[in-house]
């Protein structure tokens, strides 16, 4: 990480705005968030806080484009490129390109690709799409290996697809998953959501790991002390609260 | 997916009509290397009239459809000559039917139904033929041992794996689905989908689905087009459309589903 790389913000959002429109319920609108508006910094952890429903998931998710925005600008840095990238104007494929080179998300739930054992899941976003060469599979194996082992998952279920696993054995899987790779930015959806203690505190020191190697970190998290023990920076969601009447 | 310049697949404003009936009503699309897009909708809304008239199966009654080919730079696919198009089709390009018995030829043996293509683009070493369709039975999971029987035997599955190893052997670069899982029983649909999907991956191909089936979108496909009456109402990143659809037939169809 470079001087100049510290100094600008890895993440802008500015603005942003998001509402559903419910055609199917005549139409009825439904603002969830308003005007948010927060830098994120290398090296950061930003907590998002606020009440269910507060719409914390929706904020990451239209980070990460699975929700168009309706309002508003999320400027994010490339790993290569210099030039910052809007992801709520972003064609499709730099959007793929994106998520493949500069933005992970851990989601709240695995979606799993059935017949896929637990190692190659984790070990998929080293790959990319096309056939891989055997030392660069080799390669993610064995860092995928080490962030199970240090995720509990028994050795007997590295092969088997987590379709079958428990909720928080998924969860593990997920985040495996996300901190195999030196994301620029990471999105944390609840990460010890059903975690217990020794792979909670796990969790933790992945998340410090990634950012000292310079990530933007921008996170859910339900447990205070988890939260107070790795944010460097809360961010109470309340101030985006839609106003009665706005629209 | 690579970071080519232009994309491999340009769809202009295609149009379709049967007599007074327009089936696809103007129509554009890209498709880059390697990229899966799922056209989806429900029946009758246009999706394989569009898909033919992509893959050059039949002719539109307005817009065009080039392709980026490896030699000779963009072509105009309809504007070519009836050779050319053949010989296109059999070798960069692929095309699985929905109903394999359109796709395969059933009174041969599933090796030669699979070598068919490699004849016809001049290999004549019967021996190579075989092994090449040996190593693509294997690798669309079917029993090696069958390789000369035909695929009157084969169940809906087996058939559909044929047709797909049929259509790979010549390493195209663009492939054509019409419902390619549908008809099947769901365990078998199951397992067709993961091995199209680890074929679409693994080979870095670029494909169009056609599907009414959000599941099956959302397994195989990294781009959407939502099609209604012959037009495309929606598209978007595959997850962009199901989990936060915007047009108020998207809505319907997702919501008609429990989990796509
Ligand atoms: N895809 C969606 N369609 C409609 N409403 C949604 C969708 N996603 C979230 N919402 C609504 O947005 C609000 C905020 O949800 P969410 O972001 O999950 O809150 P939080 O994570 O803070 O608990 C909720 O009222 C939720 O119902
Ligand atoms: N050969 C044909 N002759 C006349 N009408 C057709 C023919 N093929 C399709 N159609 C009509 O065109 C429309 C689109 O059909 P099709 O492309 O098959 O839709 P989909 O694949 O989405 O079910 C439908 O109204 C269908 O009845
Ligand atoms: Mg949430
Ligand atoms: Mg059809």
């Amino acid at each position: 990480m470079n001087h100049a790389e510290t100094l600008l913000p890895a993440l802008r959002v500015a603005g942003l705005s998001k509402r559903f429109t419910l055609h199917n319920q005549g139409g009825v609108e439904l603002p969830v968030l308003e005007g948010v508006t927060l830098d994120a910094f290398r090296g950061e952890c930003l907590a998002l806080d606020g009440p269910s429903g507060a719409g914390k998931s929706t904020l990451l998710k239209l980070i990460y484009a699975n929700y168009r925005a309706s309002a508003g600008s999320i400027r994010v840095r490339r790993t290569s490129a210099a030039a910052e990238v809007d992801v709520t104007t972003a064609d499709p494929r730099t959007l793929l390109a994106l998520r493949r080179d500069t933005i992970g998300y851990v989601s709240q739930f695995l979606r799993t690709v059935p017949r896929v054992g637990a190692l190659d899941v984790v070990a998929e976003p080293l790959l990319g799409t096309a056939d891989a060469d055997t030392s660069a599979l080799r390669d993610a194996h064995r860092k995928a290996q080490e962030l199970l082992l240090r995720l509990r998952i028994p050795q007997r279920l590295w092969h088997v697809p987590p379709a079958t696993f428990s909720g928080g054995e998924q969860q593990r899987i997920n985040i495996a998953r996300s901190f195999i790779r030196s994301w620029p930015v990471l999105l944390l959806d609840e990460p010890t959501a059903s975690l217990d203690a020794d792979n909670c505190s796990t969790v933790v020191s992945l998340i410090d790991e990634a950012r000292a190697r310079g990530a933007a970190v921008i996170g859910i998290f339900h447990d205070a002390r988890v939260r107070e023990r790795v944010a460097t920076r809360v961010i109470d969601m309340e101030r985006f609260q839609p106003r009665p009447g706005s629209r | 997916m690579s970071e080519d310049t232009q994309p491999i697949l340009r769809v202009e404003g295609i149009v379709k009509h049967y007599g007074s009936r327009v089936a696809v009503d103007g129509v554009s699309f890209e498709l880059w290397a390697g990229e899966v897009l799922a056209i989806v909708g429900e029946s009758g809304s246009g999706k394989t009239t569009l898909l033919n008239a992509v893959a050059a199966r039949a002719r539109p009654d307005g817009g065009r459809v080039s392709f980026l080919t490896r030699h000779e730079g963009v072509v105009d696919v309809h504007a070519m000559s009836e050779a050319q198009r053949r010989l296109l089709a059999r070798t960069d390009w692929g095309y699985v039917h929905q109903d394999a018995v359109q796709g395969l030829r059933m009174n041969v043996s599933a090796g030669a139904n699979v070598g068919e293509r490699l004849m016809a683009l001049g290999e004549r070493h019967y021996g190579r033929i075989r092994n090449e369709a040996a190593s693509w039975l294997e690798r669309v999971e079917m029993d090696v041992t069958r390789i000369d029987d035909t695929p009157a035997t084969f169940s809906g599955g087996m058939r559909q794996r044929l047709q797909i190893a049929r259509n790979l052997v010549t390493r195209p670069r663009l492939v054509f689905m019409d419902e390619p899982t549908s008809g099947l029983d769901v365990s078998v649909q199951a397992k067709l989908l993961d091995l199209l999907r680890s074929l679409t991956r693994g080979l870095s191909l670029a494909a169009i689905v056609v599907t009414h089936d959000l599941a099956v979108a959302r397994l195989l496909a990294h781009r959407m087009v939502v099609m209604k009456d012959g037009r495309v109402v929606e598209t978007g990143l595959t997850d962009q459309v199901l989990d936060d659809p915007q047009h108020p037939y998207t809505q319907l169809l997702v919501s008609s589903v429990l989990q796509p």
